[in-house]
């Protein structure tokens, strides 16, 4: 099994405050990977380092072998390291065809590459990936105009649109229906095995996590606190004291 | 140019000269600059018309000049007159903008700054004018240094004018629903707050400091309907050096633009000092937005 | 109608209005030279401020610089350009035909290269600053530009610099400049059309509603942000050649960097018509030269005044423009189809419900 994504060490402190010290996990390739903990554990401070959201104060992220700490968002997202937001993000003035197109790969993308139209077969691929999530219907709505679930879904669309590698979820169901969830658990997992993307997800609802992921990763006040399989994790006395606020 | 500083290496007096000058004018930048950080920071505002209320603060003091009152009495009474254009603009213009996105209120204001000039131009005419005040001039080391008393006035002035605002907005009541509003405008308003009241008071608040600082240019430079937007952008330029409220900030920046200019007006000659105000703007802009992407963040 | 005949009448009919205005009113010739370039600030003002969300002040700077350099050629062919700064009056600046044509094209192929290569340096700095901070920044740059001009002795510095004469042998400089400006208006208009339905059109707006977001799906934005401005620059630098030896004598302030006038008139009408579309900024440009220019001399002095008024009744008041509001009011004009027309959708919609 090979990592992808190699977090090694890596702190990071907003002023005085320890966001995350020196926290190390890898995301095996071709797997769901999970992260927990509780609010202010630190979990989407790690993320944005990973995206390179911002600097970190030590340790080394790397992305494939290839060191990308010092790299900035758009370079990474052009290595085919993407993700989605925890506070939902579409472009909301353009329709839901629009922000799928605009969201292909600009991993390849030459110069004069932006002066040419969209293919159809492009116009295909957003049409059936609008249809995947079931969005087909409301494709021609300006996106701003979707209920924040259906924005939800757009916005995981947009992030399969652009065929990344390993795709970082921040809350994929916080927010949305809760008998949409399983639905949305469904083609977490056919992203995963159809389109071959690994993925790397915060989640809050420890029903979905338990589900979703084969190994977990659990920080607590920007700690790693415990690594296993859902059924480690779940027996864990230290998870259990964190989440109950023993600490 | 080189020349120039050839000459202030080899008379380092004239540097002391430049450098008092400085530091006496901008502390009026610095006034300036005060009042655009407070609407800034309350009211999420840019106010490009700031310029032309210094400007018209500045035709307060020639207006009292000509009627035969000592102009230097017009860093009173244009405050007054100022804080009554300001909030009636607010209550006509910038009311309706306030909670709009921010491109729509720079330019409502933008749009205030042109009015305001071109009613100036009709008003009061296109022709340079100033407020003389008669005032003299300290000579030191053989005349080599001069202080001129007026700025050494205004310099006092604006430092007693900007101790009266941090006190008003510490101590009272205004003052600290001024605060509150500014660190969270939703929540003042839930608490009781009119933010309407408190947004008219500020702008009102910051015109009234334009005007003051408008009635010093008058007494120490001149004032012309056109030259407005250099007090702007000199003001934004200190604000976004010190940060909004950050006061100690605010006046280190703005004599650090009275020393910067000076030297740079000696050293290219005055012609450039336009130039010189707004390219430097440019570059500070530019520079701190390098600088940040370094850091992964941009200016915000 | 069929939806083919729609755009031909259209097409149709602006270009009858452009070849037959300027003969049917042969002495507002120069008003409508004006009108064409207004409409061309408008469409590269639009380019930036309505397709991507950032509001230049500075766009002016390409337009002068534009103008001096085309003047600056034109004088370095067939002049010694060191008497420039006595001659204005008594030097004599008469050309044959084709050696003016061939310095005015010459002068603005050089001179657009110039705003592009410009553009290019200062879009990759001042393009990283976004919302206010640009908007200021260019503002500060055309002032600054404008100001260095004045500085500068090749060019004339503060008291200007004169363009050839038109050559009497060529006719009518207005229908020439008239209808020069026209085509300048048609090219930059399809230029815009097509390149708004290219990968570029989308990424740009995709930078308008969240650059964020553009940059977390691994947009090249700077790159984007760039080439937009260099290409309203390109049709900027052609503009301020043309006006340039339009009007026949350069000066820094008023003619050839006009923060106040020309460069705040850009943002005016591109709003007045409704930024972000693509007939708005023709359309708004059109209708405030026509007020303007029609209702100006009954100001008697307080135009300028009233200039700021409409500024700010407009962002108040009016702040989609006129073809935002008919696209708001009227969504099926503008071939915006929200739900499926399709029968055999609406039978799934039936199934489902």
């Amino acid at each position: 099994m090979t990592n992808i994504i190699e977090v090694e060490g890596v702190s990071k402190s907003y002023g005085g405050v320890v966001a995350n010290h020196k926290v190390s996990m890898e995301v095996p390739v071709g797997r769901i990977t999970g992260l927990i903990g509780p609010n202010g554990s630190g979990k989407t401070t790690l993320f944005n380092s990973v995206v390179g959201y911002q600097p970190i104060d030590e340790g080394s992220i790397k992305f494939k072998g290839q060191e990308i700490s010092k790299m900035n968002v758009q370079q990474i997202a052009r290595l085919g390291l993407l993700r989605t937001f925890q506070q939902t993000r579409i472009y909301g003035n353009m329709n839901g065809v629009q922000n799928m197109l605009i969201s292909v790969s600009h991993r390849n993308a030459a110069f004069l590459d932006m002066f040419k139209p969209y293919p159809a077969e492009m116009k295909d691929k957003a049409e059936h990936l609008l249809e995947f999530v079931g969005l087909y219907q409301k494709r021609k709505l300006s996106a701003g105009d979707l209920s924040f679930g259906q924005q939800k879904l757009l916005e995981f669309a947009m992030a399969l649109m652009n065929d990344p590698e390993v795709l970082l979820l921040d809350e994929p169901t916080a927010g949305i229906n809760p008998t949409l969830i399983n639905g949305l658990l469904d083609r977490l997992h056919r992203a995963n095995t159809e389109f071959g993307i690994t993925l790397f997800v915060i989640e809050h609802n420890m029903r979905v996590v338990m589900n979703l992921a084969d190994n977990i990763y659990c920080l607590a006040h920007g700690e790693l606190l415990a690594h296993g399989t859902p059924d480690e994790i779940q027996n864990d006395q230290r998870v259990i004291d964190a989440y109950l606020g023993a600490h | 140019m080189w020349d120039n500083i050839l000459v202030l290496v080899h008379a380092p007096i004239f540097n002391v000269q430049l450098l008092i000058d400085g530091i006496l004018v901008g502390s009026i930048f610095a006034l300036a600059a005060y009042g655009m950080a407070l609407v800034w920071g309350v009211m999420d505002i840019i106010n490009i018309a700031q310029g032309e209320f210094v400007v018209l603060g500045g035709y307060v003091a020639v207006m009292m000049a000509q009627s035969g009152i000592h102009p230097f009495f017009a860093i009173f009474v244009a405050p007054v007159v100022l804080y009554g254009v300001g909030w009636a603009f607010y209550q006509t213009i910038i009311k309706r903008v306030v909670d709009k996105d921010l491109f729509t209120s720079l330019l409502a204001t933008f749009g205030i700054s042109i009015l305001v000039q071109q009613l100036m131009n009709q008003i009061f005419g296109a022709d340079i004018r100033r407020a003389p005040h008669g005032f003299g001039t300290w000579g030191f080391f053989d005349n080599l240094v001069t202080i001129e008393q007026v700025k050494l006035l205004a310099a006092l002035a604006a430092l007693a004018l900007g101790g009266v605002m941090v006190l008003f907005l510490k101590k009272s009541r205004l003052g600290q629903a001024i605060r509150a509003t500014a660190q969270n405008a939703r929540a003042a308003r839930i608490m009781g707050i009119d933010t309407d009241k408190v947004y008219a008071a500020t702008y009102g608040l910051n015109a009234a400091i334009c005007g003051a600082a408008g009635a010093m240019v008058a007494m120490i430079w001149v004032v012309e309907p056109y030259i407005g937007l250099v007090y702007t952008i000199r003001a934004f330029m200190i604000a976004i050096i010190a940060g909004l409220g950050n006061l100690s900030g605010v006046v280190l920046a703005g004599l650090g633009l009275g020393v910067a200019e000076n030297f740079a007006g000696f050293i290219m000659g005055a012609e450039y000092q336009i130039a010189f105000v707004f390219s430097l703007l440019v570059v500070i802009l530019v520079g701190r937005s390098i600088l940040l992407g370094r850091k992964r963040e941009y200016l915000k | 109608m069929s939806s083919n005949t729609k755009p031909v009448l259209l097409y149709g009919g602006i270009l009858l209005i452009g070849i037959f205005l300027p003969l049917a009113l042969p002495a507002f010739q120069t008003q409508i030279s004006v009108m064409w370039m207004m409409v061309t600030f408008a469409l590269t003002w639009d380019i930036l401020g309505g397709r991507m969300g950032y509001n230049s002040f500075g766009n002016i700077v390409f337009f002068g610089v534009g103008m001096y350099a085309a003047a600056s050629v034109q004088h370095e062919l067939y002049f010694d350009i060191g008497q420039f700064e006595v001659i204005s009056d008594q030097f004599n600046l008469q050309l044959t035909p084709d050696k003016y044509l061939f310095g005015l094209g010459l002068g603005m192929i050089i001179g657009a290269v110039i705003c592009v290569a410009l553009a290019w340096v200062l879009g990759s700095g001042i393009l990283r600053l976004r919302g206010h901070y640009f908007a200021i920044c260019t503002l500060g740059l055309g002032v600054a530009v404008g100001e260095l001009a004045g500085t500068i002795d090749y060019i004339g510095a503060g008291s200007g610099m004169a363009a050839p004469v038109f050559p009497s042998a060529m006719g009518s400089a207005g229908l020439f400049y008239s209808y020069f400006f026209f085509i300048l208006v048609v090219a930059s208009f399809f230029s815009l059309k097509w390149l708004y339905s290219t990968r570029f059109g989308l990424a740009i707006n995709a930078i308008r509603d969240d650059e964020d977001k553009a940059e977390a799906m691994g947009v090249h934005t700077l790159r984007h942000k760039t080439v937009a401005w260099t290409i309203s620059a390109f049709f900027l630098g052609i503009t301020g050649g043309l006006f340039g030896n339009m009007t026949g004598f350069i000066e820094p302030l008023e003619v050839a960097f006009p923060t106040i006038t020309f460069g705040i008139f850009m943002v005016a009408m591109a709003l007045l018509g409704g930024k972000g579309t693509l007939w708005g900024p023709v359309l708004g440009a059109i209708l405030f030269h026509i007020i303007k220019e029609t209702t100006w001399t009954y100001f008697l002095g307080w135009q300028w005044i009233a200039l700021g008024v409409i500024i700010i009744v407009n962002v108040v008041f009016f702040q989609q423009g006129i073809m935002g509001y008919l696209e708001d009011k009227y969504p099926h004009w503008f071939g915006v189809e929200v739900e499926e027309s399709n029968a055999i959708d609406d039978q799934a919609k039936e199934a489902t419900q």
